[in-house]
């Protein structure tokens, strides 16, 4: 089955690679050093798809730290915040949308 | 219960082991992602949106109270305190690391589950009616033959590489619970004139993004055939189903583009080169196999016993009566519904104290047994008519004695863009708000017996083409849209849905089920007339024209 990231790269405005952590799956961001964070405000951002396409393959050459690398949307906010450009990423990043059974 | 035999708990005991040293492997970064991942799915671990997800087989759906205990502890100790339960009889763990799972599956395997047969391109977890053994409709015990089928398809290695997943379902009821007409094989066992048992073999069924209704090839296999007869079956999809297109590899395309005919004519050519040889059951082989599985020392007793009709004097227990327990094989005794799907809940979640207390009651009241449903419910098959007040006060203490069970808050819902990471849309929520929408329970049991089942995406894992109501999100310009489709089914008479019309946004979907609920209840024959006999009478034209014309 084909997942939205495995689709054909678009990039449309700002967008960061993002994974999961390769130990327990948990959401994490691309960062400066080639690091992996998953507080989204240390993602890089880049705009273009060349720019995109190299984090991506730079994000892809060792995956040991994080898996399934793939280029996502976001939105930079009017007080310069990163927020996540989509519904998926919003899940991704908050968790499901209704309370959890406790 | 089956009982496993040394075998069975060695064979897990290395399994865990070799998992152990895979994950080792993986996090030492001696393997990488494209060697471990199908190693990880062969043992059902996928990575979902947020985090690794552990799908455990529940085979045909039988599940002792000392398992589901065990699979609350897991729940506790490596997860988030719950678990789901899915429309092919598995549990799915969604918040499991990695790193942790080895000790997780060793807990599980300590008690004969385990995660094999719930991914990949192999027979998948051989699923049933979850009244197996309990019902007196049926003409034997499917579950013998799952078992059978399981012993025969774990680790197969001439099907563990199959163009695609492989699911197999048996009925052995006039009505169908197992929904074996949209299985890839569909078996329906029963008696032929001479009262021997054998199979009606259907195949080519499932939903997905090309939804078909399964086709009978054989309308009689001696039921001691049924390992070569799926040998052939198996052999000539494997050999002519198409490897080059993922969306065109099962089984089901194949006899669709063949046609039944001549798919039945290569199965029987292939059929009669091997169903004498080492797969032909013997009775002393089908005999060890039943032998294995432990009944019940049900006690004599008499039906509608004083306690039961004492009970029923108070108005909830008789709600919750009339709605979730069922008649038994056993005079005395009762099948219980529990509804995993209380009003506003996500639909087959169950939090590990609720297993708990399901393990217990099951210890208290059932004979240590507890049944996985593909509609997401669990059940107590056997449970004594004097017990049921006692069982339904502590059930109704858990919150798990919501009397809605086939009602239409009684919703299929696959765990959709909340979870999955192939999901376009959320289904949980929309189920939600649904629910909430008809909680008042003489509403709901007034429109009567309606089955809403909703997907997230195409590969339809919440069975929507089979819905009474069907609900199939998907996404358009970035945007949550759900297409509606009226009149599928999933039972004896299956069939797939109508679509309503054009999809609508999130927001109106609530709104709009509503309006096809009120069209159902104005053009009604009468109370008797079920939503799905309305829609087959009916057609979808009135209700597209009301329910367009409202939004």
């Amino acid at each position: 089955m084909a997942s939205p990231q495995q689709q054909k790269l678009k990039v449309h405005g700002p967008v960061a690679v993002t994974a999961n952590r390769l130990t327990d799956g948990a959401v994490v961001w691309r960062t400066r050093g080639d690091g992996w964070s998953a507080d989204l405000a240390d993602a890089i951002i880049v705009t273009t798809a060349d720019d995109a396409i190299a984090l991506l393959a730079a994000a892809q050459k060792r995956d040991i730290d994080a898996v399934g690398a793939y280029v996502a949307p976001v939105v930079i906010e009017a007080d310069g915040s990163v927020a996540p450009g989509n519904l998926r990423e919003r899940i991704r990043v908050a968790g499901p949308t209704f309370e959890l059974p406790h | 219960m089956y009982a496993y035999d040394e075998f069975d708990r060695a064979f897990l005991a290395e399994r865990v082991a070799d998992f152990r040293d895979q994950v080792a492997r993986r996090l030492s970064g001696a393997l990488n992602e494209d060697e471990f991942k199908p190693l990880r799915l062969m043992n059902g671990v996928y990575l979902q949106l947020h985090a690794y997800m552990l799908r455990i087989a529940i085979p045909y759906g039988t599940l002792s109270a000392h398992q589901l205990r065990r699979m609350a502890h897991v729940a506790r100790t490596y997860d988030r305190g719950y678990g789901h339960f899915t429309t092919r009889q598995n549990i799915q763990f969604n918040w499991i690391k990695l790193e942790e799972l080895p000790e997780a599956m060793a807990a599980l395997g300590e008690v004969g589950v385990h995660g094999i047969q719930t991914s990949g391109n192999c027979i998948r977890n051989v699923t049933t009616d979850q009244w197996a053994g309990a019902t007196p409709e049926e003409c034997d015990d499917p579950r013998i033959w799952a078992e059978i089928l399981r012993q025969y398809s774990t680790l197969h290695p001439e099907f563990t590489y199959l163009p695609r997943k492989f699911k197999i379902a048996i009925a052995a009821s006039p009505h169908d619970r197992a929904a074996i007409k949209v299985h890839d094989v569909g078996l329906r066992l029963h008696r032929n004139a001479a009262g021997e048992l054998g199979f009606e073999v259907l195949v080519g069924g499932g939903l997905g993004r090309t939804p078909f209704v399964g086709k009978s090839i054989r309308a009689f296999l001696p039921a001691r055939e049924l390992l070569s007869y799926i040998e052939a079956i198996m052999r000539v999809y494997n050999q002519y189903g198409r490897r080059d297109n993922i969306y065109k590899a099962r089984i089901k395309i194949l006899v669709h583009e063949i046609g039944a005919e001549a798919f039945a004519k290569a199965v029987e050519a292939e059929w009669e080169a091997i169903r004498e040889g080492a797969l032909h059951l013997s009775d002393e082989m089908i005999a060890e196999i039943r032998g294995r599985f432990i009944y019940p020392a049900y006690e004599t007793l008499e039906d509608r016993p004083a306690e039961l009709v004492e009970a029923l004097k108070d108005e909830r227990f008789a709600t919750w009566f009339a709605n979730s327990v069922h008649a038994h094989k056993v005079p005395g005794y009762s099948i219980v519904t529990i509804s995993l799907k209380p009003v506003g809940a996500p639909p087959g979640d169950a939090t590990a104290d609720q297993m708990d207390v399901i393990a217990d009651l099951a210890d208290a009241y059932g004979f240590h047994e507890v049944r996985v449903g593909h509609e997401q419910n669990l059940c107590l098959p056997n449970i004594a008519q004097k017990d049921l007040p006692a069982l339904w006060a502590a059930l109704d203490a858990a919150g798990l004695a919501t009397p809605n069970v086939n009602h239409i808050s009684d919703i299929i819902a696959c765990p959709g863009l909340d979870y999955c990471a192939l999901a376009n849309a959320r289904a949980i929520p929309v189920a939600q708000e649904i629910a909430k929408r008809f909680a008042d329970l003489d509403r709901s049991r007034g429109i009567g017996r309606l089955h809403v089942n909703i997907s997230g995406c195409i590969n339809a894992c919440g069975h929507h083409h089979v819905g009474h109501i069907g609900i199939l999100g998907v996404e358009k310009n970035g945007q949550e849209f759900y297409q509606i489709t009226l009149g599928g089914r999933a039972d004896e008479q299956a069939q797939l849905g109508t679509l309503l019309g054009p999809a609508v946004p999130y927001e109106q979907v609530p709104g709009l089920i509503e309006d096809v609920v009120d069209t159902y209840m104005e053009l009604r024959a009468g109370p008797q007339e079920l939503f799905i006999d309305t829609v087959a009478r009916l057609g979808v034209e009135p209700f597209k024209e009301r329910v367009y014309a409202a939004h």
